[in-house]
């Protein structure tokens, strides 16, 4: 690793002149520390420790664009990133262009999308070039004017000096472009902000609602193939042979073959996840002939048994070995139930449990269970690629460029700086698109046919590919003493295949005796990042069982948290806890006074709350919960958050809104289930998705009012939203519902 | 494959497709008209949405050959300049957060006002709940409507 710390980041600010009159300027650094240790955090592979970049340019008529480096997946990013730039810079809102940068590892870095992390990467990196810029914007018109900097200011692009003279950036822009680069810039105060803090709309918003060609779907090329992929039917299966003569008789169809992904002994990064290796691909003339074709393939497949494979991870290679097995959920189940009951791996320990639990009055023991997920993007996945001899041209919907790049140079044999990726906007990600086996494939698929093809995933294709959200079981204990005191805290959780525990979360620092372990189950079921992984399982669990202390401590549930909080505020356990007691204080405060808990108005409400921590914020909300039309319904929600400054306010509530709905539908009836390697879930019609109907009518979200620069917002909501579904419906019903998606607890009759 | 000729926005077009094609196919591939998204394929997403003769159908399962004489308008052929009351209202409640679905959720509610001008937040919730937004968009796509009713009645 390079001694980030030793970077000054000021040095590598670099200004050009743009063609044709105008000021351009780069910067690029390294992560700070603080940036590195959150990295660390998320596991994420290694190019992460280059460069990141982003471009200003300003055009002598006064226009200001504004390079976004992170591809937008509905996250506002587009929007939020620029603003930062444009809040320094002390430009006029009206005046910025905002457009997508292509992809360079060299010199923007790994451009990823993912783990609430777009905003605080880039809050001193894009405030610091729209500073600088301005800066030298001003020293070009204090020497054209022969006039002391110290006596120019700026207003919305415009340059002013005491003595009335005055002209616009533009002006300025050229002759700004020829000078020195300052060494030291003066950022804005929180306070002083007039574009950060204050919403603005998506800058994408009128391409959105007039239908232009936004996303990788609508990517098209002259002379430009369309290719779809047969993987096999089951989790487990592999090619054994496939006729293809009737679809190749088919109108528009090009070719079929089948090809394989990587190569024998292919090292796999962290993310090169990849379900099947070997696809039959039909490729056509068209979307409609070729899915129409596809019908016609015949196919036959067989087992693929245990399967080697070599993964390069931060702790170097290792061989892994594949389970054939071909998994049926009840099954899984049970070998997870079987598993908890095993001897685990110890993950944190303070004090002594087990004297605690010993000698405890009260013990009280619950296990939460959870079943796969599918992302369900609403654009499936699809990619266009045109390889050639000497180059390669990628365009699409992902995530992470900068880790497909790599690999896509190693299958394609071309050097990083002969291969193009281009980010189009992206239909939803929520972690899916981290992973670019899809777009390998289309690759693969454009080199057989030497041609430009856009590879496109159907509905039942997306969904039983893989990659979904793992399976979890979690088992709490508490042990209360004579008094209701908790005095110890045992959580033990696993699952296929990675655990969920996150040791040293609260209420680990609360509590004198605590253990963490965990254990696995490997699967040829492949897994991936999900909207707050793992923290979106732990928070059902985990906040819902909190609750059921709390009714046995005969405390109120947010009154028992925040004495835990003051615990590990005031005299915290351990010393390496992730959260700040203070923030988690501050939110459930705040989530307090909003809801109105525990005021007389309220008291025939059925409410439910949970709070968490991930991605450096904090999320709390209370759910209202009726029964509507016989079913429990979340009528009304309150959210408090705390991720310090909000770039966007509006589009933060909104994001907030939709993982509040996005929590209720997935812990309502998200699940992949399987039988025999096969996912049972293929498309809109038997995996439920929350529907417009059953949204909530009201979502008031509530931010910390903070300086504090800004922490993670994409996923902290959407965790807590679980277990404050699963406490109202406690409330609601009279039951503890223990095992996702309710739904189908629910549903069961009654015994 | 057969010639269908078709009103498309107002327009003559003409295509020469097989006639099982689904519309959302003939407006992508052979019109380039792309607004239209492809979420499911089986008429459970409602991404696809156009109008046929004014009232909202899913395109993936409506083969071309069942067009006829019928007028389609897609999210291209809405407005002009994308001014509608729907898609401004759209733009006020600042209502996308990844866009995919909202050209499908913007036709439903279109279709919606035009049969109902005044619709009750139950007449949304039946007319709006064949489109998914996995984003979890929903409060601001019932307020954007309720907004585009009040500025159309006011016209």
């Amino acid at each position: 690793m390079k001694n980030i710390k030793s970077q000054n980041r000021r040095d590598f600010l670099k200004s050009s002149a743009l063609a044709g009159g105008g000021l351009m300027i780069s910067f690029s650094w390294f992560s700070s520390a603080k940036a590195a240790e959150t990295m660390q955090e998320l596991n994420l592979p290694e190019p992460v420790w280059s460069e990141l970049a982003a471009y200003i340019k300003i055009t002598p008529d006064n226009v200001v664009k504004i390079l976004v480096p992170n591809p937008e997946f509905g996250q506002n990013v587009m929007t939020s990133l620029p603003m930062m730039v444009a809040e320094e810079l002390d430009v006029d809102w009206k005046n910025v262009v905002v457009e997508m940068s292509t992809h360079d590892n060299v010199k923007y870095g790994a451009q990823f999308t993912g783990g609430s992390n777009s905003v605080r990467m880039y809050w001193k990196p894009l405030r610091n070039a729209g500073a600088a810029a301005r800066q030298m914007l001003i020293e070009a018109a204090a020497q054209t004017w022969g006039v002391a900097a110290s006596e120019i200011t700026t207003k919305a692009g415009v340059l002013l000096h005491s003595s009335g003279k005055k002209t616009n950036y533009g002006e300025m822009a050229s002759k700004a472009a020829t000078l020195p680069v300052p060494k030291e810039v003066k950022l804005k105060a929180p306070k002083d902000f007039s574009i950060v803090s204050h919403s603005k709309k998506n800058i994408e918003g009128v391409k959105v609602v007039t239908g232009k060609p936004l996303f990788g779907m609508d990517y098209k090329v002259d002379g430009m193939l369309i290719s779809m992929v047969q993987h096999p039917p089951a989790f487990g299966m592999k090619l054994k042979s496939f006729d293809a003569t009737a679809v190749k008789k088919m109108p528009g169809i090009k070719d079929v073959f089948s090809f394989k992904l990587y190569d024998e002994g292919f090292e796999q990064a962290g993310f090169d996840t990849r379900t099947f290796n070997e696809m039959i691909a039909i490729v056509g003339n068209s979307t409609w002939e070729v899915m129409n074709a596809r019908k016609k393939l015949i196919v036959q497949w067989e087992a693929v048994g245990d399967v080697k494979e070599t993964m390069m991870g931060r702790s170097g290679k290792r061989e892994v070995t594949v389970p054939g097995r071909l998994e049926t959920t009840s099954a899984q189940f049970e070998m997870m139930a079987e598993y908890a009951k095993r001897p685990a791996q110890q993950l944190r320990k303070d004090g002594d449990p087990e004297t605690a639990f010993k000698n405890a009055a009260q013990i009280i023991e619950r296990t939460y269970n959870a079943p796969f997920l599918a992302h369900n993007c609403m654009e499936p996945m699809n990619f266009f690629a045109h390889v050639q001899e000497d180059k390669a041209l990628v365009a699409g919907p992902l995530q992470a460029p900068g880790w497909v790049e790599p690999t896509l140079s190693k299958l394609l044999n071309l050097p990083a700086d002969k291969i193009e990726i281009q980010m189009t906007r992206m239909g939803g990600g929520f972690g899916r698109r981290a992973y670019g086996s899809y777009v390998y494939e289309a690759a693969r698929i454009s080199q057989k046919m030497k041609a430009p093809v856009k590879l496109i995933y159907t509905r039942e294709d997306d969904m039983t590919y893989g990659i979904y959200r793992p399976m979890y079981t979690a088992t709490y204990r508490a042990a209360l003493d004579a008094n209701k005191n908790l005095i110890g805290f045992h959580v033990k959780g696993g699952g296929i295949p990675e655990n969920p525990v996150h040791a040293n979360r609260f209420p680990a620092g609360a509590v004198d005796n605590y253990l963490a372990e965990g254990w696995e189950i490997p699967s040829n079921i492949t897994i991936g990042a999900f909207r707050a992984p793992r923290s979106n399982f732990n928070a059902a669990a985990e906040q819902s069982f909190l609750d059921e202390v709390a009714a046995a401590m005969g405390k109120d549930p947010i009154e028992m948290r925040l004495e835990l909080l003051k615990r590990a505020k005031e005299n915290p356990v351990g010393n390496n806890n992730d959260y700040d007691a203070n923030r988690y204080i501050g939110v459930l405060e705040l989530l307090k006074e909003k809801s109105g808990w525990g005021k007389p108005e309220n008291a025939g409400k059925k409410r439910g709350v949970a709070a968490y921590f991930c991605h450096a914020s904090y999320a709390g909300h209370v759910v209202d919960m009726v029964i509507k039309d016989g079913q429990p319904y979340v009528e009304a929600v309150t959210s408090a958050i705390d991720c310090g400054v909000v770039v966007n306010p509006d589009a933060a509530r909104n994001m907030v809104q939709g993982a509040v709905v996005d929590g209720i539908g997935n812990s309502f009836y998200g699940a992949l289930t399987h039988k025999d390697g096969v996912a049972e879930q293929t498309n809109f019609h038997n995996y439920r998705m929350i529907r417009h109907n059953e949204a909530p009518k009201k979502i008031d979200v509530h931010f910390v009012q903070s300086e504090l620069d800004p922490t993670g917002l994409g996923e902290p909501p959407f965790p807590p939203v679980f277990g404050a579904v699963a406490n109202a419906l406690f409330q609601t019903t009279g039951k503890r519902y223990y095992n996702q998606p309710f739904k189908v607890e629910l549903e069961k009759p009654k015994s | 494959m057969a010639k269908y000729n078709l009103k498309i926005n107002g327009k003559a077009r003409q295509v020469d497709v097989d006639p099982n094609t689904p519309m959302l196919w003939v407006l992508r591939d052979s019109l380039n008209l792309v607004g239209t998204k492809f979420g499911c394929g089986m008429a459970q997403c409602g991404a696809c949405t156009i109008h046929i003769d004014g009232n909202a159908v899913r395109s993936c399962v409506l083969p071309v050959s069942a067009i006829g004489k019928q007028e389609v308008t897609t999210i291209e052929g809405l407005s002009e300049k994308g001014d509608h009351p729907v898609q401004k209202a759209w733009l006020e409640h600042d209502v996308a957060q990844c866009g995919y679905c909202q050209t499908g959720q913007i036709m439903t509610a279109t279709a919606l006002l035009k049969s109902n001008p005044n619709p009750s937040d139950a007449d949304i919730d039946a007319a709006m709940s064949g489109n998914i937004c996995r984003c979890g968009t929903y409060l601001r796509i019932k307020d954007a409507i309720k907004t585009a009713a009040k500025t159309s009645n006011a016209k």
